[in-house]
C-alpha cells in the first residue's frame, strides 16, 4: 500500500510539473493564482486553464487508459511483447482517421473519435484471430509477426488515399504522431465516459487475468468460462485502446512497458498489477509529455515521439530476457 | 534417410535410388522450365515498358533503336526517358526479389522479409531525415538510404546476439526497432513542409519516377557484385535449413554462412532501397510465389530473383498506364496486391502450425 501511495504522489508531481511547465514561463504562483482565483481578464491564467489543465488530463487519462489495457493484453495473451503499437491495432486506428478525413470530411479531433474506436477494435480482432491460429495458440512470435505484417498491408491502403489527397495528408501526419498538443476540454470530456467505462471494467479483471495466467486447463478446472473471460478481456482493452487512440493519436510503447516496471514492484498478482499499471502509466505520459515540451524549445517533440524513443530500447531489453514465452 | 529402405533385398535399394534419381531429374527440368518462363516474361515486361506510352513505338523501331540504328526521335524517348525507368524496374525488383528469399529462407520464416523486420524502415529514416534537412535527391539520397539500411541492420543483429544468433530474436528486435524508426519517420513529417513531406511520402511508397542513368549505373555495378556473391552463398542455404545442429554436423560453418547471406541480403535490400525507395511487399511476395511456381522444398533464389523483376515491371506499367488519369508510384501497386496475399499467408502459415 505505501508504494502504492507512493506512485499516488508521483502523479501529483507530473501533473504539477505539466501545469508549470510550458513554451511561455508562467510562474508557479501565477499558476497556482490561476487554479484558485481564477481571473479571465488574465491570459496566463488562460493559458493554465484552457491550455495546460485539459492537456494534463488528457495525459492522465489516455496514460491510465494505456497502462492497463497493456496489461489487461498481456495478462490475456500471455504474451509479454504485447502492445497495442506492435500488434497492428494503432494502424488500425490510423487507416479508418485516414478514411474518415477523406471520405467523411471529418475534421476535427473530437470527430476521429469514432473512426479510431472502430479501426482499432478491427484490427485487434483480426490480429488475434489470424496470431492464434494454429495448434499453439497466440504465441509471441506469431502476434507481433502478425502485428508487423498488417502494420504494413494497412500502411499501404493508406497511402493510396494519402497520396491523391494533400488535404487530407497535411491533417493525417498530425495526428499520426501521438500527441498531447491542443488537446481541450471538449475532447476530455467526451472521452472521459468511455474511459471510466474501460477502467472498472479492466481493474474488475484481476482474478480472471490470474486464473488465466495459469494456462486455459488450470483455468477451467477452477470453475471458470475461458472463453467469456477473454471476451471481457478484448471488450476493455478495445474500449481503452480505442478511445485513448482517439484522443491522443497512437502512443506506441507505453502500454508495453509499464505492466513490466508494475509487474517488478508487485509481483505476478494481477490484481495488483492492474491498478499499479494504471497509475504509473500517466506519470510517464505526462512526464513525455513535459520533456517533449523542454528539449525542443521554442518547438515540441509529441509525447508519442518521446515514448517511442524510449520504449523501443526496453522492447529490445524484454526480448533479450530469456523464457520471453514463459509469462 | 536409409530407414524405409531395410531389408536384405539390395534390388528394392537401387529401384529406390532410381526413384530418388527421376525424382531429382523431375525436379530439375520443373525448375528449368518455371525458370526460362519466368526469364521470359520478365523480358516481355522489360519491352512493354519501354514500347508503351504516350508516344507508341513498334517492336521492330524499337529492337532497332536497342541495337543503336533506331530514328532520333525513337532513340530520345527509349535511351533517355524509358530504358534508366524499366532496367531500375527490373534491377530493384531482382535486388528485392533475391534479399527477401535470402531472408525468409534463412530465419525460416516466410514472413521474415526485409521489410517486414526493420532493414527498410532503417533505409527509410534516414532517407526521410536526408530529404527533410538537407533536401537531398539523386547520389546523396541513395547513399543515406544504403548507409540507413546497413546501419540498421547491423544494430539489429548486434542486439540480436547472444551466444550466437536465434531468428526469432532477430525478428522481434527487427520489429521493435522497425516500430521505433517508423515513429521517428512520422515525427519528420511534422516538421516539414507539405510539399517537402509529400516528396519524402511518395519516395516512401516506392517509385520509379526519378530513375535516370545517374542512378542506374551505381544501382548495376553495385547488382554485379552483389548477385554472383548471393547465388554462390545461397547454395549453402538447404544445409542450414535443416537446422544448426545438422548443418554443423554435415561441416557447415553455421555463423559465418548465415552472417554472410544476411550482409549480402541487406545489402541488396539497401541498395534497391536506395534506387527506388522501399518498394512495398516486392521482397515479401517473390520468395513464396517463385516456391509455390515450383512446387518443391528445395529454396528457389533465382526464380525468386526473376519473381521479383516481373512484379516490380508489370506493377510499375499498371500504375503508369492502367489506373486512369492520375500516375502513381509503383508501391501502390505492388502494395494492394500484396496486402491482401500476406493477409491470407499469415492465415494459412498460422494454420499449419509454422508461424512461429
Amino acid at each position: 500500500m505505501r508504494k502504492l501511495a507512493g506512485i499516488g504522489v508521483l502523479v501529483l508531481v507530473a501533473a504539477a510539473l505539466s501545469l508549470v511547465v510550458g513554451t511561455k514561463a508562467i510562474p508557479v504562483g501565477t499558476v497556482l493564482d490561476a487554479l484558485v482565483r481564477f481571473d479571465p481578464a488574465d491570459p496566463d491564467h488562460l493559458i493554465v486553464t484552457e491550455r495546460r489543465l485539459p492537456r494534463t488530463l488528457a495525459g492522465l487519462l489516455v496514460g491510465a487508459a494505456l497502462g492497463l489495457a497493456g496489461a489487461v493484453i498481456q495478462g490475456v495473451t500471455r504474451n509479454p511483447l504485447a502492445d497495442p503499437g506492435i500488434l497492428g491495432v494503432n494502424a488500425g486506428a490510423a487507416l479508418c482517421v485516414v478514411l474518415g478525413i477523406s471520405v467523411f470530411g471529418v475534421t476535427t479531433l473530437s470527430g476521429y473519435v469514432w473512426f479510431g474506436f472502430a479501426g482499432a477494435a478491427l484490427a485487434a480482432v483480426l490480429v488475434y484471430a489470424i496470431g492464434s491460429l494454429g495448434g499453439d495458440g497466440a504465441s509471441p512470435l506469431k502476434l507481433a509477426l502478425t502485428g508487423a505484417a498488417l502494420t504494413a498491408a494497412l500502411a499501404s491502403v493508406q497511402n493510396v488515399v494519402l497520396l491523391t489527397d494533400s488535404a487530407t495528408y497535411d491533417q493525417f501526419r498530425f495526428w499520426r504522431v501521438g500527441s498531447l498538443t491542443g488537446r481541450d476540454a471538449e475532447i476530455v470530456a467526451q472521452g472521459a465516459p468511455f474511459l471510466l467505462v474501460g477502467v472498472v471494467l479492466a481493474l474488475g479483471l484481476g482474478k480472471i487475468l490470474n486464473g488465466l495466467s495459469l494456462g486455459d486447463d488450470v483455468a477451467r478446472s477452477f470453475g471458470q468460462n475461458v472463453t467469456a473471460d477473454r471476451v471481457w478481456c478484448a471488450v476493455a482493452v478495445v474500449i481503452l485502446c480505442g478511445a485513448a487512440t482517439a484522443m491522443a493519436g497512437p502512443i506506441g510503447f507505453l502500454g508495453l512497458t509499464v505492466p513490466h516496471l508494475a509487474r517488478l514492484l508487485t509481483g505476478p498478482d494481477y490484481r495488483w498489477i492492474l491498478p499499479y499499471s494504471m497509475l504509473l502509466s500517466p506519470v510517464l505520459l505526462v512526464l513525455a509529455d513535459v520533456a517533449g515540451r523542454v528539449v525542443a524549445r521554442p518547438g515540441e517533440v509529441q509525447a508519442g515521439i518521446v515514448t517511442a524513443i524510449l520504449g523501443a530500447p526496453v522492447f529490445v531489453l524484454l526480448v533479450r530476457r530469456r523464457k520471453l514465452a514463459a509469462l | 534417410m536409409t530407414g524405409p529402405v531395410s531389408g536384405p533385398a539390395t534390388g528394392t535399394t537401387a529401384e529406390a535410388a532410381r526413384t530418388i534419381a527421376r525424382a531429382r531429374l523431375r525436379e530439375r527440368a520443373r525448375v528449368g522450365s518455371v525458370t526460362t518462363a519466368l526469364a521470359i516474361a520478365a523480358l516481355a515486361a522489360f519491352l512493354a515498358a519501354l514500347s508503351y506510352g504516350d508516344f507508341s513505338i513498334s517492336l521492330p523501331d524499337l529492337l532497332a533503336s536497342l541495337t543503336g540504328q533506331g530514328l532520333p526521335t525513337v532513340d530520345y524517348v527509349v535511351h533517355r526517358l524509358r530504358l534508366p525507368r524499366a532496367v531500375t524496374g527490373l534491377l530493384v525488383g531482382i535486388a528485392f526479389g533475391l534479399a527477401g528469399v535470402l531472408f525468409q529462407r534463412l530465419l525460416r520464416n516466410p514472413l521474415a522479409s526485409p521489410d517486414v523486420i526493420g532493414v527498410t524502415s532503417g533505409a527509410s529514416a534516414s532517407a526521410v531525415l536526408s530529404i527533410l534537412l538537407f533536401g537531398a535527391s539523386g547520389a546523396a539520397l541513395s547513399g543515406s538510404a544504403l548507409a540507413g539500411a546497413l546501419l540498421t541492420a547491423a544494430l539489429i543483429y548486434t542486439l540480436a546476439w547472444q551466444r550466437g544468433i536465434s531468428g526469432y530474436r532477430l525478428v522481434l528486435i527487427g520489429i521493435g526497432i522497425s516500430a521505433g524508426l517508423s515513429s521517428l519517420v512520422s515525427f519528420l513529417m511534422t516538421r516539414a513542409d507539405l510539399s517537402a513531406a509529400e516528396q519524402a511520402l511518395v519516395w516512401l511508397t516506392g517509385s520509379l519516377y526519378l530513375s535516370s542513368w545517374d542512378t542506374v549505373v551505381p544501382l548495376t555495378a553495385c547488382l554485379a557484385v552483389l548477385v554472383p556473391a548471393a547465388l554462390v552463398l545461397a547454395r549453402a542455404l538447404p544445409r542450414l535449413q535443416l537446422g544448426d545442429d545438422t548443418a554443423r554436423g554435415l561441416g557447415l560453418p553455421v555463423e559465418r554462412s548465415r552472417l554472410g547471406l544476411l550482409v549480402v541480403a541487406v545489402c541488396l535490400a539497401g541498395v534497391a532501397t536506395a534506387a527506388a525507395g522501399p518498394v512495398a511487399f516486392v521482397a515479401f511476395v517473390s520468395g513464396p510465389i517463385a516456391a509455390r511456381l515450383i512446387g518443391g522444398a528445395r529454396p528457389a533464389v533465382v526464380p525468386a530473383a526473376l519473381v521479383g523483376a516481373l512484379v516490380t515491371l508489370v506493377s510499375d506499367f499498371v500504375a503508369q498506364h492502367l489506373l486512369g488519369g492520375h500516375q502513381f508510384p509503383v508501391g501502390v501497386v505492388t502494395g494492394a496486391v500484396g496486402a491482401p496475399y500476406l493477409l491470407w499467408l499469415l492465415a494459412m502459415t498460422n494454420r499449419a502450425g509454422r508461424g512461429g
